[in-house]
């Protein structure tokens, strides 16, 4: 059971075959993804044709390299639009709620809590459905009375954006309250009485101090907002996230050049992934 | 002691979440189910009634798929808990300092690669033309190319691999927290690893077992992709048919009725879930 308590050598070893097994599991499908990148072939299929790079710096057809193909290309810079917002204003909504759940008590702060947390177990296809039909409506209202267009208010980018705010803001929200609570408030009071204002200390002492959370959370919302598939499905307008676009190509049928754009993202994942982690852990 | 300032100060924190909550999961919510109790009875014209969930109660392809789907979810969240516990145990438990840490990582990995990337992985080893098929056939087991995509067997290895570190993350975080000196004194006191099973580390890692069943489920439930990829022209899921009635049919009445009562399940679910376990959605979701 632990290391204290001594165990058959047999259940040991069926242990560690399970672990070893659950590993390889985990590891198998990202592993094929990558390998298959390298395959001079057509479909990312066995058997093996030889090594190639022309998945990523290809220019003829139908060997068309990721950094060739425009649409992979675009997509992929829509993606980062997309992130970038969605990061930006999920980390401001974030640290407000963090300081209103930590610093404040008022009336009705528990039931605001759960409702902060109910973006967590609502789907994301129905919170993707639910902004569609709201913005849809108010559009039609608007447009009845007016006469004029909102295309703002249709599917694309804008309604993207709030899609993926709606739920990454709670866990930009979790992780930087988590960090306040740690926080020392007689610090801030030090450098009220060292004639410092209110609005100054939290600028020089507190924030500094949030700031591995803040750029923590900031990093986690952008990988989520990269990744987000269900809500942005049904948000979606002409101009595609990365994902719908991997999802539209393999539609049509695999290629190679989807498990090319597959392992750049699983690079760039892991890279930001270990980043916020570091940035999490680090000491004050 | 309020003063002015930090009272304007106050409002000026609780406006963002106030005009968050209300503008895009409130409001949005009422609004689908007004437009789930509305039937068209003519061009832009619309009546107050149930005739979209009387037409969901009324085919059996709908609430067929929709009993599947629940099914599936509930079958892939315990085959999840029973997979993933003693990995988090090992992880929790029976490992230290680097080890620790790089095995930790290892499955927080898969977690942050997107869901499209995973499947594709699950796609290419399964497929006719895949990975396993060939292994297969080169050692000699079958003659020819086995398919085996696309049935539900393929849907639940991809259900399983998509959220296992949704519910090996928080049980790894649970069980870190128990003593281990507990475990020891539970074999001093003559308990069997059995014993010591149900009635120390369950229940202390109990927050964890139902945050993660909770994700899992929901994950499951709502999940596109996979059953989409993996599964075969005959394997509808739930969300599948909500996608259709919004984006093909545009009968968007219908798909409001749909996303409702899948809403509906997947609280019922986590309300029934957090009841039997005791636990709180502030003490099981609020951990960060």
């Amino acid at each position: 059971m632990i290391p204290t308590v001594p165990q058959p050598a047999f259940a040991k070893w069926c242990y560690r075959a399970y672990v070893t097994a659950f590993f390889i599991y985990l590891a198998l499908p990202l592993t094929v993804v990558c390998v298959f990148a390298f395959n001079n072939s057509v479909f990312p299929s066995l058997p093996w044709e030889g090594f190639t790079l022309a998945w990523f710096f290809g220019t003829e057809a139908p060997f068309i390299g990721v950094f060739h193909e425009r649409a992979i290309v675009r997509s992929i810079g829509t993606s980062a639009f997309v992130a970038t917002w969605v990061s930006g204003l999920a980390v401001f909504v974030g640290t407000c709620n963090a300081f209103l759940f930590v610093r404040h008590d008022f009336r009705g702060k528990a039931f605001l809590y759960v409702l902060m947390l109910l973006p967590l177990i609502i789907p994301g296809v129905i919170l993707g459905i639910s902004i569609l039909v709201f913005s849809s409506s108010i559009a039609n209202a608007l447009e009845d009375a007016t006469g004029l267009w909102f295309d703002g208010l249709r599917p694309g980018l804008l309604l993207v954006i709030l899609g993926q705010f709606s739920f990454i803001t709670t866990f930009a929200t979790l992780v930087i309250s988590a960090r306040l609570q740690k926080f020392d408030p007689s610090l801030e009071e030090a450098a009220l009485n060292l004639g410092a204002s209110k609005w100054g200390a939290i600028r020089q002492i507190t924030l500094p101090f949030l700031l591995p959370a803040i750029v923590a959370s900031a990093v986690v919302s952008v990988l989520m907002s990269f990744e987000n598939f269900n809500t942005t499905l049904m948000l979606v307008g002409s101009d595609s996230p990365l994902t719908i676009a991997m999802f539209d190509k393999l539609k049509q049928g695999s290629t190679p050049v989807l498990n090319a754009v597959s392992l750049l993202l699983i690079m760039v994942s892991a890279l930001l992934g270990v980043l916020s982690l570091l940035f999490q852990g680090r000491k004050a | 002691m309020v003063s002015d300032t930090s009272r304007l100060g106050f409002y000026l924190l609780l406006a963002p979440i106030l005009l968050w909550l209300v503008v895009l999961i409130i409001l949005p919510h009422v609004g689908l189910f007004i437009v789930s109790i509305s039937e068209k009875v003519g061009p832009r014209e619309y009546e107050t009634g149930f005739a979209n969930y009387a037409a969901f109660f009324n085919e059996p392809l709908y609430w067929r798929t929709f009993a599947r789907t629940a099914i599936m979810s509930i079958l892939a969240t315990v085959l999840t808990l029973i997979l993933g516990f003693p990995i988090a145990y090992y992880i929790a438990k029976l490992t230290r300092g680097r080890t620790k840490t790089t095995l930790f990582l290892m499955c927080m990995i898969p977690f942050w690669v997107s869901e499209l990337v995973r499947t594709f992985g699950w796609m290419i080893l399964l497929r006719e033309t895949g990975v396993f098929s060939n292994l297969l056939q080169s050692l000699g087991i079958v003659d020819g190319p086995v398919e085996m995509l696309y049935n539900d067997a393929a849907i639940m290895v991809g259900l399983v691999y998509t959220s296992i570190l949704f519910m090996v993350v928080p049980l790894v975080t649970t069980l870190d927290s128990l003593d281990d000196s507990l475990i020891e004194a539970g074999y001093d006191l003559g308990g069997t690893s059995t014993s010591i099973m149900r009635e120390i580390v369950i229940p202390h890692a109990m927050p964890g077992i139902v945050s993660g069943c909770i994700v899992v489920f929901m994950l499951s439930l709502g999940n596109y992709l996979t059953p989409i990829l993996l599964g075969g022209k005959d394997s509808l899921w739930f969300t599948g048919m909500i996608y259709t009635q919004f984006i093909t049919r545009f009968n968007w009445e219908l798909g409001s009725a749909f996303g409702f009562l899948l809403l509906g399940l997947s609280s019922l679910v986590v309300f029934a879930g957090l009841k039997l376990s005791r636990q709180s959605l502030t003490d099981t979701m609020g951990r960060a």
